[in-house]
């Protein structure tokens, strides 16, 4: 986070936020020396609320809005305090965000949005988007969105982002007018389609390959993770079943009643655990859920990458074909098998005149097509030279967050086996005055 | 010695009639009270004393039972007072043309004059030590007799020569030897001195004694109806019944969580897995999801060893007490019967016209009985009880320590792996 308040931002509007979850804000965003918008104001995400309206097809519906606060940095500083500017924005509305960053900043990885539904999810959390639990995660997740965002060095100078976050009304419009709708419908295209790299670049194909992997392990490790998950509320919840039979068998004894029935309370407590233990795990898969969604943005961009190099070699194809239609042209040579050859030795060859327009018309497509090839290297370039730096970027963040979120998980293992052993230390002296 | 078998039963001595309260009368108390001979006083007046006016004779061995049960009591293994000493252990297959079966060693240390020699070695084999149980049945039936392990193996797939299964059984047997030892009477039974200092068990010694045990067997005998059980009694019944409940529901519950902890532990062991191969394609984090995943794969080891102990040591006490109950409802039964037997009797005498001596003398024996199963079981139901609470603190705590175990494996494990996370932290990093 930002170096000064850090701490304030947990607590504007929403005192709901426990110690845990603001220290897991702060593990996950990473300070970067010369963010722009973060240094300037706090932001975050206070408060969640159900709506209910209309909507496009004018049927009713219910969805949920997040309050999106925002304060001068140096307002906490002077020890004035002042309310927070703030507006409500909808899950729809940060994917409109960010669907504008991706094609805007087509060479960036741009960091992900909290998942839409519940995935791996173990049997006690419900995968019900209305669920309170899935909401506040979900709050946590868009702040996080956020920070990541105006901590980036390229995005967070972003105007449709600083709109996004300060001005209420207007912004769809604002962001339609862009027209990156249109853009983003023709990269789509592309992108979609195969197409194939004569000349790929090695980095970015490990990149993506790297992506691939990264998703592909991190969707494994969730999986696992959530079965494991509920084992482990199994086992800890029937243990409190010791709890009712020690108290029902304490009944019938004399001296050994008080001992089973301490005991069986030290079993209750040892079942009620497991709820925090899992809670807080549940964290630790949000940060992995989080690279999980920022593999498939790394992807994007060597894919990205790949159209842009496709393209560059499609011009440089094209112009190559024109040079040379012109070479056979001005020599009478065909080199080249075709039609146009063909024909010409059947009905005969053209007339001086038709082909000197023809070699006019060329001698413009060639210089078009130039412009075009230095226009699309220059593109590639470019592209490579900023996509490279953000993948670095992004790698020396993934590299440290991840780092963190295992301390984080191995702190976590280490309180659940500091309170196993103390409750069965527990125990243990009851049964031993029994 | 053997005070079991061959016990004169005229315990009390002679009683009047007229001192006996008639079965149905309130002061039904009277008859089942155990006799106190520590402290005359407290006793109860029908007790133990003549009808003379003089107390028993408390040195002849026909009441040693009920006075050595009470000396005896706490079982706080002072070893000064104990002279027997019985380990079982040692189990070695053997294979023979007709069968395949497991002995086990039998070492005893003792310096019972009823033993010719100081120390003992003999092999014994599951037979034998079921032999030995009915035969204790038979000849000490006013006593609770320790159960043994169970004799079928019910379930198919239990292999009966695994080493879990016999060990779990060694450990049974050894626990049954161990507290026929240290009964003041059942240690002394001649069959139990046989079993454990013959060299080859002549199983049909049995069948001789059978022929000298006379009135003892017809304890068994039935046919006679009691009308109430004494309160004392009752209360033990009671108990017995509630307490079976609950060690099935403690049994359930345990069962349950060894599966529950089972399936946890498959899930760890493809848990850790994923870790070690993301570390592959990785640099910087290679070594940390490296870590992550031998410090999952320790916790699984620990997991599966607090699952094994309790299957193999939990479990199978449990069982035991569920059969020791059953022989300690059994021999309330056998009670049962015996005052049923007095009572009819009795009742038969009372409305008689004539009082002829052979019929008020069998009357005096029923009575004898009673009392001494009487006082016989609820010395032992003392015993028991204290034997009960101490195994089962034993085992509960012995549960709570292997969890504790467990949970400090698993602690030491990521305790240690917190440093080589935070290896080549840069100074931008924050460490806990």
């Amino acid at each position: 986070m930002a170096d000064s308040g850090s701490e304030d931002i947990a607590v504007i509007g929403n005192t709901d936020l426990t110690p845990s979850e603001s220290e897991n804000n702060l593990k996950n965003t990473m300070v970067e020396k010369g963010t722009n918008l973060l240094k300037m104001m706090e932001i975050s995400v206070a408060e969640a609320e159900k709506r209910t309206g209309k909507n496009a097809v004018n049927m009713q519906e219910t969805y949920t809005v997040y309050l999106i606060e925002t304060r001068p940095v140096d307002a906490a500083s002077e020890g004035t305090n002042p309310v927070p500017d703030s507006l409500w924005r909808r899950y729809s509305e940060f994917e409109l965000l960010r669907n504008y960053l991706l094609v805007t900043y087509p060479f960036l990885v741009v960091p992900p949005l909290p998942e839409k539904r519940a995935e791996f999810v173990w049997h006690k959390l419900s995968a019900d988007n209305m669920d309170p639990d899935f909401v506040e995660r979900r709050r946590v997740g868009l702040e996080n969105f956020l920070l990541r965002v105006a901590s980036h060095p390229d995005l967070s100078s972003d105007n449709i982002f600083y709109s996004f976050l300060t001005e209420e009304n207007g912004w769809k419009e604002t962001v339609f007018e862009t027209g990156f709708q249109a853009k983003a419908d023709s990269r789509l295209k592309a992108l979609n389609a195969t197409f194939r790299v004569k000349n790929p670049d090695k980095r970015f194909a490990e990149m993506k390959h790297y992506g691939d992997e990264l998703q592909s392990v991190i969707s494994q490790l969730l999986r696992v993770r959530a079965r494991a998950a509920d084992r482990l509320y199994g086992v800890y919840k029937v243990h409190g079943n010791y709890g009712r039979v020690f108290s029902e068998w304490s009944a019938i004894e004399k001296e050994m009643g008080d001992g089973l029935q301490s005991a069986g309370h030290h079993m209750d407590a040892y079942a009620a655990s497991v709820d925090d233990i899992l809670e807080e795990e549940e964290h630790y898969a949000d940060q992995l859920k989080e690279y999980l969604f920022y593999a498939d943005a790394l992807r994007a961009v060597c894919r990205k990458h790949e159209l842009t190099q496709y393209e560059l070699e499609m011009a440089t194809m094209d112009l190559t074909s024109k040079k040379q239609q012109r070479e056979e042209l001005a020599t009478g040579m065909i080199r080249t098998f075709s039609l146009k050859g063909m024909t010409s030795k059947l009905f005969g060859q053209e007339t001086p005149e038709q082909r000197e327009a023809k070699l006019k018309m060329l001698e413009t497509q060639i210089e078009e097509g130039k412009e075009m090839v230095k226009e699309r290297n220059a593109e590639c370039e470019e592209f490579v030279k900023s996509a490279w730096v953000d993948i670095e970027r992004f790698k020396e963040q993934k590299d440290h967050d991840l780092r963190e979120a295992l301390i984080s998980y191995a702190i976590m293992q280490i309180s659940m086996c500091k309170k196993g052993i103390q409750v069965w230390n527990n125990a243990k002296e009851c049964f031993s005055k029994m | 010695m053997s005070a079991g078998t061959l016990r004169s039963l005229a315990s009390s001595g002679q009683r009047a009639l007229q001192d006996i309260s008639h079965p149905l009368s309130a002061e039904e108390s009277a008859l089942s009270r155990s006799p106190d001979v520590l402290n005359p006083s407290s006793a109860g007046e029908r007790d133990l004393i003549l009808a003379n006016g003089t107390p028993v004779d408390t040195s002849s061995p026909a009441s040693s039972s009920s006075l050595l049960n009470r000396l005896q009591l706490d079982d706080d293994l002072d070893g000064e007072t104990r002279d027997l000493f019985v380990t079982v252990d040692d189990p070695k297959k053997h294979v023979s043309t007709m069968e395949t079966y497991i002995t086990y060693r039998v070492c005893t240390k003792t310096t019972r004059t009823e033993f010719d020699l100081p120390e003992y070695s003999v092999r014994r084999r599951y037979q034998d030590f079921d032999w030995l149980r009915n035969k204790l049945e038979e000849s000490q039936p006013t006593h609770l007799i320790p159960p043994l392990p169970e004799k079928f193996v019910v379930k198919g797939v239990v292999d009966r020569f695994s080493e879990e299964f016999v060990e779990t059984r060694r450990k049974a047997l050894d626990k049954f030897l161990k507290r026929v030892a240290d009964h003041p009477v059942l240690s002394f039974n001649e069959q139990f001195n046989a079993f454990l200092s013959a060299k080859d068990l002549n199983k049909r010694q049995g069948m001789a004694l059978l022929t000298k045990m006379g009135e003892s067997v017809k304890y068994v005998t039935g046919g006679y109806k009691l009308r109430a059980r004494p309160v004392e009694f009752a209360a033990m019944g009671e108990y017995l019944d509630v307490f079976t409940l609950k060690l099935g529901t403690i049994d359930r519950i345990a069962q349950r969580i060894i599966k529950e902890q089972s399936e946890f532990l498959m899930e760890l062991r493809e848990y850790g897995p994923v870790y070690s191969s993301w570390s592959s394609f990785e640099e910087d984090l290679h070594d940390p999801l490296e870590g992550v995943s031998g410090c999952v794969s320790n916790c699984s080891s620990a997991l599966e060893e607090l699952t094994e102990d309790m299957s193999e040591d939990f479990l199978p006490v449990l069982r035991e007490y569920v059969l020791y109950i059953e022989s300690m409802k059994n021999v309330l039964k056998k009670r049962d019967q015996v005052q049923a037997e007095y009572e009819t009797k009795l009742e038969a005498v009372v409305f008689r016209e004539d009082k002829k001596t052979p019929v008020s003398s069998d009357v005096e024996k029923c009575q004898d009985r009673v009392e001494c199963f009487n006082a016989d079981l609820k010395a032992d139901w003392d015993r028991w009880q204290n034997n009960k609470r101490q195994d089962f603190r034993q085992l509960l705590t012995g549960m709570a320590d292997r969890n504790i175990q467990y949970y400090e494996k698993c602690l030491a494990a990521w305790e240690s792996l917190i440093p080589l996370l935070q290896d080549k932290q840069d100074t931008k990093g924050e460490t806990n």
